[in-house]
């Protein structure tokens, strides 16, 4: 499953990039997250409580950035297990670009989906996921704004 | 009699279905009843490192965790193939072994990795997902023509380049010779889709361990109980045949699919030994799709040569049979004699070759689902004869009538001999009842309304009533396929058949007892019909390949044969006349000729009081027979569809379907049309609405009705139903077997009307909303380019 968006965020790259490296800041706007440690630089461990169509899930899951060129372009990887109800994994590819006072981010990803998550939802999983990145960067473009 | 061979007797079985009053597997609850789920496999292929059981244990009505090693250690056997194919060098077929639970390696998505057994299936399903796997996942392969490509990932070590066998059949060398000389050679490659099965009750088996007999009863929802008895206990282990009880109650749907012994009864008669609780799974519908064994998922490149006047000169295909990341109990036969032999469909053909690459890949094991290889050849054969036709500007209904056999027997080029048959008088009555002369003005009037409108036909033969043991047995399977009965004719005159037959939305309580209605003169509701219980009827081999009335009822005629003899002999001597003036006749046995008579009940007492019976007579009235078939039977037909295709959305409707069958003599017209309506059904589900799909990576992405469409009421349209009988010479009722005809007949009927509707011969099944309409565009892309 590919997937790509590209968000105006109301902040210098700077201020962006410092904001999508706070542990803080991203377990307030990633929606359903209940944990996020970040366990160096470049990893961090979450925990996701999510719905995709019928499969309702926890989610444990770690990510690793890769590829880093601050504050301009990075890769993260990773993947997530909720048990029967599935696993995700894959990747995307995050740039920044200063427009003016703000920032255009462009992402792209490629997803893999297992288990009920495949069997059950594999129609929902590319609508769910695109809903949940604009809620995630409309709750981080506020927190970025505040 | 009213309710003998031939009338239309109600189904004496389904007051108890409509009802709701079925006994089905899941319906037993048993003393010390437990719950098992599974925990299966997460992806297409994994090497298991490691398996954590420790939080389901720890919940609370959870009573055990077990795994296959430890079934490797109680020395639970490996699940077999009943059927060994020679490859065409001689080579035996090569397989992977398949463990009732994984020891190392999870091979496709679904395979069963532990058992959990707890106090309830809630907390039986709630603790499998607390059992942690860790695994490594390597790659797999998943479609089928990606199997045999260099560097494919191997699904079984031990089978190199996925490859289980390389089959031929036929003369290669002289249908080269035809070809190369052929007027006119049609050329198709066509995918027949892989499908689940979908039985409306999903499988189940409630496992029962009696530790002071050292006995288990296992019920389970099977087409054949013995063969699952057999099997078990020779080869799997589990317990010895006289140890082990297998019922098969009332069944709802098997279509094949509940012909193997899966991995799930094993394990929970096992489980049951290790537990000490009577162990009950019953599969959710994702499971199945997960875990039933799937049908078809055939790749077919077919090369057909035509003389100037329209003869074939010669058949030439090349297949890929996906047969899944284990070889099922009859996996191996379904591509190769049950699709190779009927290569030559009901054409004159002199000359066929087929060659058949059966492969592995990391999915669920394939095997036979109804039709079982005759519909992979039926729809290659009949699409081929209908684009030929298109492409050389001929009438497809008259290049068929060129090319029928004529004169039966019939030997193909193909093992096959077929006995009996009228195929123009099949057609012809196709196309009056199914008003092709007046196809184009409909076509017409369609196009006015801006609508496409198609006709399409499928001619088709198939073998079934599986089948003569000896014949079987040189091809390579391990049992026999004879069939046996016994006739029990209780004191008071009633009538028991006990079948080896099982009837699974067959109808066997109604067909059989009018067989018996028919020869004894006795109502159908005298007579009553015991299967499905190793422990009340005697060996049989159950039901599939539509042989329960070519050899299951010629059983019952044989065994009904003896006790006739019988009785005449009682009759004869009690009425003090010659046996040879007795005769049987509205439920009395008399004298001909003469009013001295018995009635049926009056032998029946005479039998079991034994006060005076011919000198040496044994006492009571009970006979058995087993019955070896001659030959397959070979039911056939002419379908014809038509269809009306919307150009703007793809959208396919079928707006009439004719089939006229021949299936030999009927015993109940009610019960052959719903066999007919049925398969009809199915094959259109296949030509147009279902398909399993895996992802690249092995996922399943079609696990629920959500995404893999059955059809219904209304995707189908009131079929128009006749038959044309040419009786079977081979079996002692003349009946040819009807439970998978419209299966095997139909898809190829649908795609032929779409295509001849869209002007594309270029389309595949399933021929979605989607697939017409990119066809479609197709043609206007090519014509604009042109």
């Amino acid at each position: 499953m590919d997937l790509s968006g590209q968000y105006r965020i109301p902040a210098d790259v700077a201020t962006v990039w410092a904001a999508l490296n706070d542990a803080e800041v991203l377990s307030r706007c990633i929606p359903g997250c209940e944990e996020l440690e970040k366990e160096s630089d470049t990893e961090m461990a979450a925990k996701v409580a999510l719905k995709i169509g019928p499969v309702k899930a926890r989610f444990s899951g770690r990510v690793k950035l890769q590829d880093l060129n601050p504050p301009h372009s990075y890769s993260i990887v990773g993947e997530g297990k909720g048990g029967v109800a599935g696993f995700a994994k894959g990747g995307a590819d995050v740039r920044l670009t200063q427009d003016g006072d703000e920032t255009v981010l462009d992402y792209s990803a490629k997803a893999q989906v297992g288990g009920k998550l495949a069997q059950l939802g594999s129609r929902l999983v590319k609508s769910t996921s695109a809903k949940l990145a604009d809620q995630f960067f409309d709750n981080f473009s506020k927190a970025v704004a505040g | 009699m009213s309710d003998g061979i031939g009338a239309r007797v109600e189904r004496k079985e389904d007051k108890r279905f409509i009802t709701g009053k079925g006994k089905y597997t899941d319906d037993f609850r048993v003393d010390n009843q437990a719950y098992a789920a599974f925990v299966r496999c997460p992806v297409a292929n994994a090497k298991i490192n490691g398996i954590d059981a420790s939080a389901a244990l720890a919940m609370e009505g959870v009573i055990a965790v077990h795994t296959g090693p430890e079934m490797k250690e109680d020395g639970i056997g490996d699940l077999i193939t009943g059927w060994s194919i020679t490859s065409k060098d001689g080579s035996p077929m090569q397989c992977g072994v398949w463990s009732p639970m994984v020891t190392t390696y999870g091979r496709y998505v679904g395979d069963a990795i532990a058992i959990v057994v707890a106090e309830t299936q809630a907390i039986a399903r709630a603790a499998a997902e607390l059992v942690e796997l860790s695994y490594d996942e390597l790659p797999a392969t998943v479609q089928v023509e990606a199997a045999l490509a260099d560097g494919a990932a191997q699904v079984h070590e031990n089978v190199p380049g996925n490859m289980i066998y390389d089959w031929e059949i036929g003369d290669e060398a002289a249908v080269n010779d035809a070809l190369a000389g052929a007027h006119h050679v049609t050329e198709m490659r066509m995918v027949n889709n892989r499908l689940s099965p979908n039985p409306m009750e999903p499988r189940s088996a409630v496992a029962i361990f009696d530790e002071a007999e050292d006995h288990y009863t296992l019920y389970t929802t099977s087409q054949n109980p013995h063969v699952a008895r057999l099997v078990l206990s020779a080869f799997y282990n589990v317990a010895p045949e006289h140890k082990l009880r297998v019922i098969a109650p009332d069944v709802g749907g098997g279509f094949g699919s509940k012909i193997y012994i899966y991995p799930e009864e094993i394990t929970c008669l096992w489980a049951s030994m290790k537990t000490g609780r009577s162990v009950k799974w019953t599969s959710d519908r994702t499971e199945a799709f997960l875990t039933d064994a799937h049908g078809r998922d055939h790749v077919t490149k077919a090369t057909m040569g035509f003389d100037a006047n329209g003869r074939i000169v010669g058949f030439k295909t090349d297949t890929l049979a996906n047969l899944g990341a284990y070889v099922s109990l009859f996996a191996t036969v379904t591509p190769t004699y049950l699709h190779g032999t009927l290569l030559s469909g009901c054409y004159d053909m002199p000359a066929i070759y087929g060659n058949v690459k059966a492969v592995h890949t990391n999915t669920v094991p394939v095997d036979a689902y109804r039709g079982a290889g005759r519909p992979e050849a039926t729809y290659t054969i009949e699409r081929m004869i209908e684009t030929a036709a298109r492409e050389m500007g001929m009438d497809p209904a008259e290049l068929r009538r060129k090319n029928f056999i004529n004169e039966f027997p019939y030997q193909t080029q193909v093992i096959l001999q077929y006995d009996s048959g009228d195929y123009h008088k099949t057609l012809d009555m196709a196309e009056e009842i199914a008003d092709v002369a007046g196809f184009a003005a409909r076509r017409a009037e369609a196009a006015a309304r801006g609508k496409l409108r198609g006709l399409g036909y499928s001619t088709f033969v198939e073998a079934c009533g599986i089948a003569p043991s000896a014949a079987v047995g040189s091809l390579g399977a391990a049992v026999g396929l004879w069939e046996s009965a016994e006739v029990r004719v209780n004191p008071v005159g009633s009538v028991e058949i006990l079948t080896g037959c099982h009837s699974h939305g067959q109808g066997h309580e109604t067909t059989f007892a009018q067989v018996v209605s028919d020869r004894l003169g006795i109502p159908v509701d005298n007579v009553s019909i015991v299967h499905g219980d190793t422990d009340k009827v005697q060996f049989g081999m159950g039901t599939y390949g539509s042989r329960s009335g070519p050899v299951g009822m010629s059983a019952i005629v044989k065994a009904l044969d003896k006790v006739e003899a019988k009785a005449k002999k009682i009759a004869a001597h009690t009425l003090e006349a010659s046996e040879d003036d007795i005769v049987i006749e509205n439920g009395e046995v008399k004298v001909a000729g003469t009013d001295k008579s018995m009635a049926w009940h009056e032998i029946g007492l005479a039998a079991y009081i034994a006060h005076n019976l011919p000198e040496g007579m044994e006492p009571g009235l009970k006979e058995a027979a087993f019955y070896d078939p001659l030959n397959f039977s070979f039911p056939a037909g002419a379908l014809i569809c038509e269809v009306e295709v919307d150009p703007d959305t793809g959208v396919t409707d079928i707006v009439k379907f004719t089939a006229v069958d021949d299936f030999g003599n009927i015993i109940n017209p009610n019960i052959v049309e719903g066999q007919v309506h049925g398969g009809v059904t199915q094959g259109i589900g296949q030509a147009m609405l279902e398909q399993v799909v895996y992802d690249d990576s092995g996922q399943m992405i079609t696990g629920s009705y959500m995404d893999y469409c059955m059809p219904r009421a209304d995707d189908v349209p009131s079929y128009a139903l006749d038959h044309n009988a040419t009786p079977s010479p081979l079996n002692p009722l003349g009946i040819k077997g009807c439970g998978e005809a419209g299966a095997i007949g139909s898809p190829p009927a649908v795609i032929n009307a779409i295509t001849d509707a869209i002007g594309n011969n270029d389309l595949q099944m399933p021929a979605t909303p989607l697939a017409v309409w990119t066809a479609l565009q197709n043609v206007k892309t090519s014509m604009a380019a042109e």
